[in-house]
């Protein structure tokens, strides 16, 4: 047998039917659902008389538009458009009988925090959700990525998407990490150094040291900006950390069940002399704390170093830069570390985890945020929610002057009332910087938990290495 | 969906790289749960200033470019999030066809489904097309999407590469739901065989 890489071994094991041109339709296992890419789909299964091929492996969250604040089961407390589209996810998955977490239930959180959380991932699996940081849940060695609207329809009513192969990429961490550098800095300095276009056309392994020895929430945050980097989907070889995550989740296999996926799933792994389309290969001791500066998640820099000069960039990056650091309010040459902000969110599926809090928290201890900031935290689940209420992470961050919120996708792109005004800075742990994602003229640097703590406690850009 | 065969038009310069599916079509506008009206939003806050008026500059809002069918880009069009509004708004507006050196891989394939051409072509040619576009209304571009060919206002070709069962669906205006229907039985057979080697799925 010719040497695989995981990702031939996923997708061969789920090619359906092979045209000749190479065209293949691929068998999908898990379909995920929220309520902002779903509804024209499921209109149009209604008006061609279709039914949901495998509603028992299609799962439905609202996330991207629900409040986060107390109350918010009234749906009163929602904008009209926002109720409209919930309460048409809520009649969706009731009609077409798939598997709901509606707002109401602890279990609820944001799509790509929940299905992990409940099992629905698994290693090996294909997984889809009309949202693009479905990369998310490559973290298991499952093959997961984002679709549009019209392939939601294909998704619900064939079980299987038109696809055609990427190809292999392979991002190597080597050795370890220093101490402030979190997964969060992996992913950024990995776009930092390919560009977000680095990835088209490819499926990014990750691996190395510094890989293995993140945890599964580690894993999550790498993964989940595969996209950024313009990849279709980022991958980790499952090992004995991810079985030991999954087992005995509500919908993780049992029994017989368990042994025999296993099984299966201690082969996923790219064989030592397989091809790799394109190779980057990053020391763990390179990456640095780091910052974005700029309105592309490719505009990273250590948090020790200055805003650049556009000058600096050669092709279209030149005119892309001048436009950001206007757009930011920055001067080339400024440090990063003498940039004051307003508001701090931590949350979103790259970082609303229970080890994003935790990480977040050991800063906090005992300290209180600069007078004026405006602290917010949203936790990715009801779950992480009620996990960090348990261990008492939820009064650090209360004492030291955050807004503990309910779950959802809040501020990380502002569809909810979680919203920045023109001009108004902020320190956040999601993964988009575009010029307004995070509400129209608002400017928003990307970083990891800890690094947004730090900004919070001295109200600009910190080097979380000075306060550990 | 609507066949895509030849396409005589205004092409539209808009030579900044890295345009995001943020300003392609605001999160303000997702809240439909229709596809059809977006194009009045399209690229709304490049297009629009904050008290709604427009923004001369824009190039869409120029009067040589209103009517435009075409859109020359800079790099990596499209990144960022898989919403589907983006293509919905472009064609909403009346724009067919995206010439760019790149494009981020789902809105690549969204706009197939929507009848839209999305055109890779190398950056010398881009520049070409580019230049042609910014000499107005006058400079009429052809896309002929069955020899694969896009003609300048000068008379120079260009020829373009795309994938056959994607011209093949778009030519013929045909949809991937109906075609994926006709091979139900591949279907059924794997998932029973896969129902043996994973039940736990
Ligand atoms: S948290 Fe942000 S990136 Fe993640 S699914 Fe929600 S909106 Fe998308």
């Amino acid at each position: 047998m010719s040497p695989k890489t995981l990702y031939d071994k996923i997708w061969d094991a789920h090619v359906a039917h092979q045209a000749e041109d190479g065209t293949c339709l691929l068998y999908i296992d898990r379909h995920l659902v929220h309520e902002v890419t779903s509804p024209q789909a499921f209109e149009g299964l209604r008006m061609a008389g279709r039914k949901v091929r495998a509603p028992e492996k299609t799962i439905a969250v609202p996330d991207h538009n629900v409040p986060t604040t107390e109350g918010r089961e009234d749906p009163a407390q929602m904008t009209e458009e926002s109720r409209i589209q919930v309460q048409a996810l809520d009649k969706n998955a009731r009609d077409f009988g798939i598997h709901y977490y509606p707002v109401s239930d602890i279990r609820q959180g944001i799509v790509h925090i929940v299905g992990p959380e409940q099992g629905w991932t698994l290693p090996g699996m294909t997984v889809v959700c009309g949202d693009s940081h479905t990369a998310t849940h490559g973290a298991f060695g499952a093959l997961a990525h984002g679709i549009g609207t019209s392939e939601v329809e294909h998704v619900l009513a064939t079980q299987t998407l038109i696809q055609k192969k990427s190809k292999n990429m392979k991002v190597e961490i080597t050795g370890k990490l220093n101490p402030g550098v979190t997964a969060k800095d992996i992913t950024l300095a990995v776009i930092g150094k390919t560009g977000t276009a680095g990835g088209t056309g490819y499926v990014i392994e990750y691996c190395g040291e510094a890989i293995r020895d993140l945890s599964m929430e580690g894993r999550m945050t790498v993964c989940n900006m595969a996209i950024e980097g313009g990849a279709r989907a980022g991958l980790i070889a499952p090992d004995q950390k991810t079985f030991d995550y999954v087992q005995g989740r509500p919908h993780a296999p049992k029994g017989a069940q368990w042994e025999a996926a296993l099984n299966w799933w201690q082969t996923l792994y790219s064989d030592d002399d397989a091809h790799w389309d394109k190779v980057v290969t990053i020391k763990g001791e390179d990456i640095a704390p780091v910052v974005t500066w700029g309105t592309s998640p490719e505009d990273v820099l250590p948090i020790t170093a200055t805003v650049p000069n556009p000058e600096d960039f050669t092709g279209g990056k030149v005119e892309a830069a001048r436009r950001s650091i206007e757009y930011m309010g920055l001067t080339p040459g400024q440090k990063l570390s003498d940039i004051a902000i307003d508001t701090v969110f931590i949350g979103s599926c790259t970082n609303g985890r229970i080890e994003d809090l935790r990480a977040a928290a050991a800063i906090l201890k005992g300290k209180k945020i600069k007078d004026g900031i405006r602290a917010m935290v949203v936790p990715g689940s009801g779950l992480v929610r009620a996990q960090a209420e348990e261990e008492g992470i939820a009064d650090i961050f209360k004492e030291a002057g955050f807004e503990w919120r309910l779950a959802g996708c809040s501020m990380c792109l502002a569809m909810n009332p979680d919203q920045l005004a023109p001009g108004e800075r902020c320190a956040a742990t999601s993964n988009r910087n575009f010029e307004g994602r995070q509400g129209r003229g608002g400017r928003t640097h990307l970083l990891s938990p800890a690094m947004a703590a730090a900004a919070a406690i001295t109200g600009k850009l910190t080097d979380v290495r000075e306060l550990m | 969906m609507d066949k895509f065969e030849k396409l005589q038009g205004i092409a539209a310069p808009m030579p900044l790289i890295n345009i995001d599916t943020d300003m392609i079509i605001p999160k303000v506008f997702l809240k439909t749960i229709k596809r059809s009206g977006l194009g009045v939003n399209l690229f709304d806050e490049m297009r629009y200033n904050a008290d709604g008026s427009e923004n001369p500059d824009f190039v869409l809002n120029k009067p040589q470019y209103r009517d435009a069918e075409i859109l020359v880009a800079g790099d990596n069009f499209g990144c960022g999030s898989s919403r589907e509004h983006a293509p919905w708004a472009i064609k909403d507006f009346g724009i067919k066809c995206v010439i760019s050196t790149s494009f981020a891989d789902i809105f690549f394939n969204n706009c197939f489904k929507n009848g839209i051409l999305p055109i890779v072509l190398p950056q010398e040619q881009v520049d070409t097309l580019m230049k042609d576009a910014e000499k107005g209304a006058n400079a009429r571009m052809t896309v002929d999407l069955e020899a694969q060919e896009i003609t300048t206002s000068d008379g120079e070709t260009i020829p373009f590469e795309v994938d056959a069962f994607k011209k093949h669906c778009l030519l013929n205006g045909l949809d991937d739901i109906g075609l994926t229907m006709e091979k139900a039985a591949a279907i059924d057979t794997f998932e029973s065989q896969s129902a043996q080697s994973r039940p736990w799925v």
